[in-house]
């Protein structure tokens, strides 16, 4: 291809990346080293609110941010180096509670906590939803070709509906006296409260993030099926296979770069994991690194916003991303530069 | 043509109609934001009436309300906020003062709708609310329990609802983790005597009266839901329509809704009465919160001219009486009905409970609070340890926002 047509088709792309993927990160990156403050004056302040029948007033001291002629508020913007990172990391609370050995100690700390749960609820999906993936891949490559369209559809429902949705039915199903909490409290004879404590959560959100993302896993599996080698498979039955020994030598090593694949979106998928968090109302329980950075971003009722903290920790989830990718990516490339031999 | 005739003929017929429900024909585009609940709707409704208005009802208005005033032209003319909300709004200065306006079209405000600040006008209250204590009348009569009017009491009485099992659940809270369940504290520490901030802007809950506030919660979760840190004020409302929750401390605002027949299994059997005391002698435990309009800033004076008077158009009598239970209304004409009577007696008692404390600290505070004070509830973290995280984590955002050095 011409090196202007590769432009042509290409730049359009490259353009909306650079404009909305990397400058947003370049000041994310900058931001994190930098506090943004108003600039403050205590005045003092009579405020006047209604009472039932009569009006209470009281004058007080009040911290208020200063505002200029033009009636924008005054701002500073100083760098502060690694603090915001420090104030997201926590680290001297972190090695303290190491050298108490006290886990529950660090579970205290919010990134921490965050982190506990963000990575393994990244690691522990991984292998069900390329186990499901698979195994319904398998299940519909060798139903009969009549019901293979009612299957394929009906396996693909979940990856249909939108994260936030599916969450909130989940937890609509077994909040309270919810229609499935209600239907294993008739099993069990017992009261069961999937919100109150945070294993059960968690369950839940495993289940949850399994059901919507495996169909995916199907899909592309179920086109890699399509292109296994027939004869290899052929022969390794005239040689005695067992299925299971076909799929472990011929299925899957022939899949494995779209295993790989699959690890590789999930994995950046999964450490991003907030709208379980959201859905559920988990908060009290468990949190994620999303959810972190959001909680930080989120204006309070005084409209105060912690940006720098807010840039400090989502810089931190895409330093753990690229960490947890490492190791799938180091094996493509390795692949990729064996087969160029 | 006779397409024409007929859509000329609706037009004029539904200015007609407007024309019946509002004094006046409004000729200036306006626009508001506001929270969403049936207060809000009442008023909007009204102001419709006129014409040429928009309003946005979003229970997320509080997110959205700083950046759109703060836009020039702003993006609403009319802004709905409470005691909570203006805060961000009145320190960027983004909502005029209304003395000129009340004057020339607030005629029927009472002074008692007139939130000043240093003497200026700055908006204008057109409802209170308050968390106080709703209780099933019926289940109360039936096993002999006085109304309670401390929070000792109101765990005596959740022991013998307990004990008689009427209930799935003797008592709801609105402790859903973050705001919610911060708000829980807020009501709860002055009751104890508690003060949130030392001069210099550092917080003071770390003291005896916050100890004794975390006891105070702590003790609830015997009594509630154990799902009780998802529960919201919207959660509680519909334990309580489903008859499974006897007593709650709960919005005033939410009182109408237990005897909607629509929704409701409760009808006529939820009684108000004053939020609960923490000490026999102090305060009712909860904070006084108001609802009302600012009008923006950044909007020609002929636009704040015509918004405020629709203002005011939706703030008259005849709305009040078209929702008098929608809400504790300040304006007049207003009829306070049986389920007004727990409100009146919070904001009347003797001490009072103090007006939600809203400065920038609080906001600062009210994030701690959320964030910290589930790991207590959920038993992760004692209540010493929880005060000293609220501190700290109050200390390291303040000191982002440059309230503290």
């Amino acid at each position: 291809m011409k090196f202007k047509t590769f432009a042509a088709f290409v730049g359009p792309s490259v353009f909306m990346m650079l404009l909305f993927i990397a400058a947003p990160l370049v000041s994310v990156f900058i931001q994190s080293f930098q506090v943004t403050q108003p600039i403050l004056e205590q005045i003092e302040v009579e405020t006047c609110t209604p009472g039932f029948l009569t009006q209470t007033c009281t004058t007080e001291i009040k911290t208020v941010p200063v505002l200029d002629e033009a009636g924008k508020t005054v701002t500073e913007t100083r760098w502060v180096g690694l603090q915001s990172y420090r104030n997201v990391l926590q680290m001297d609370k972190f090695w303290s509670a190491v050298g108490n050995g006290s886990w529950n100690q660090i579970m205290q700390i919010d990134f921490w906590k965050a982190l506990r749960f963000t990575l393994s609820f990244t690691l522990l999906t991984l292998p069900l939803v390329i186990g499901v993936g698979l195994a319904i891949a398998l299940a519909v490559n060798n139903a009969t070709r009549s019901i293979r369209g009612p299957i394929i559809f009906i396996s693909l429902l979940p990856f249909i509906i939108t994260p936030v949705i599916g969450s909130l039915s989940i937890y609509w199903l077994f909040v309270g006296d919810g229609i499935l909490t209600a239907m294993m409290e008739r099993w069990s004879g017992q009261n069961i409260s999937m919100f109150a404590q945070a294993w059960t959560i968690e369950l839940l959100m495993y289940f949850y993030r399994v059901w919507h993302v495996a169909p995916f896993a199907f899909v592309i599996f179920y086109a890699g099926l399509q292109t296994v080698n027939m004869d290899t498979l052929e022969s390794a039955v005239i040689d005695g296979a067992s299925r299971w020994e076909r799929l472990r030598h011929v299925i899957v090593p022939h899949l494995m770069p779209l295993i790989i694949f699959i690890a590789l979106i999930h994995l950046m998928d999964c450490y991003r994991v907030f709208d379980e968090i959201v859905g559920f109302r988990s908060q009290a329980h468990v949190i994620s690194l999303q959810w972190l950075t959001f909680d930080f971003m989120t204006p309070d009722d005084a409209g105060n916003r912690a940006m720098s903290r807010a840039s400090a920790s989502s810089m931190l989830t895409m330093i753990g991303i690229v960490l947890l990718l490492i190791i799938p990516l180091r094996r493509t490339w390795r692949d990729h530069k064996g087969s160029a031999h | 043509m006779f397409l024409k005739k007929i859509a000329l003929a609706g037009l004029v017929s539904l200015l007609g109609s407007a024309a019946m429900a509002c004094s006046y024909q409004n000729e200036v585009p306006v626009k508001s934001l506001s929270a969403g609940f049936e207060a809000w709707k009442a008023v909007t409704d009204a102001m419709a009436e006129c014409g040429n208005f928009q309003a946005e009802l979003d229970q997320e208005f509080r997110t959205k309300q700083p950046a759109a005033f703060e836009a020039n032209p702003s993006l609403y003319q009319i802004g709905g906020v409470s005691n909570g909300t203006i805060t961000p709004l009145l320190n960027a200065g983004t909502i005029r003062p209304l003395d000129d306006l009340v004057e020339k079209y607030g005629q029927n405000l009472s002074p008692n709708q007139l939130i000043r600040i240093n003497g200026q006008i700055m908006a204008v209250a057109m409802m209170v609310n308050t968390q106080h204590l709703m209780y099933r009348s019926d289940i109360l009569a039936d096993l002999g329990i006085d109304t309670p009017t401390t929070w000792d009491e109101v765990y005596a009485a959740a022991e013998k609802i307990k004990e008689a099992g009427v209930v799935d659940y003797p008592l709801g809270a609105t402790m859903k983790s973050g705001w919610n369940i911060a708000q829980e504290f807020v009501n709860m520490y002055p009751g104890h005597g508690g003060k949130f901030f030392n001069d210099d802007n550092t917080t003071a809950v770390n003291s005896d009266a916050g100890l004794a506030s975390l006891e105070t919660m702590k003790k609830a979760l015997d009594y509630t839901d154990p799902e009780v840190l998802v529960s919201d004020s919207t959660y509680v409302q519909q334990q309580f329509q489903q008859g499974k929750i006897a007593m709650a401390n709960l919005w005033a605002s939410r009182a109408g809704a237990m005897n909607d027949e629509a929704e409701s299994q409760v009808v006529g059997k939820v009684a108000m009465a004053a939020a609960p005391k923490a000490v026999a002698d102090g305060a009712p435990a909860t904070t006084l919160w108001w609802d009302g309009i600012v009008i923006a800033k950044n909007i020609s004076d002929e636009e704040a001219d015509a918004a405020f008077r629709l203002a005011m158009e939706g703030l008259d009598i005849e709305m009040v009486q078209g929702a008098n239970d929608a809400a504790i209304w300040l304006v007049g004409g207003y009829e306070p009905t049986d389920i007004a009577t727990g409100a009146i007696e919070t904001a009347t008692a003797n001490p009072a409970p103090p007006a939600y404390p809203s400065t920038t600290q609080m906001g600062l505070l009210h994030t701690a609070l959320g964030n910290e004070l589930p790991a207590f509830l959920t038993g992760e973290r004692d209540a010493a340890a929880t005060l000293i995280a609220i501190e700290e984590a109050y200390t390291t955002s303040a000191k982002e926002a440059g309230v503290l050095k």
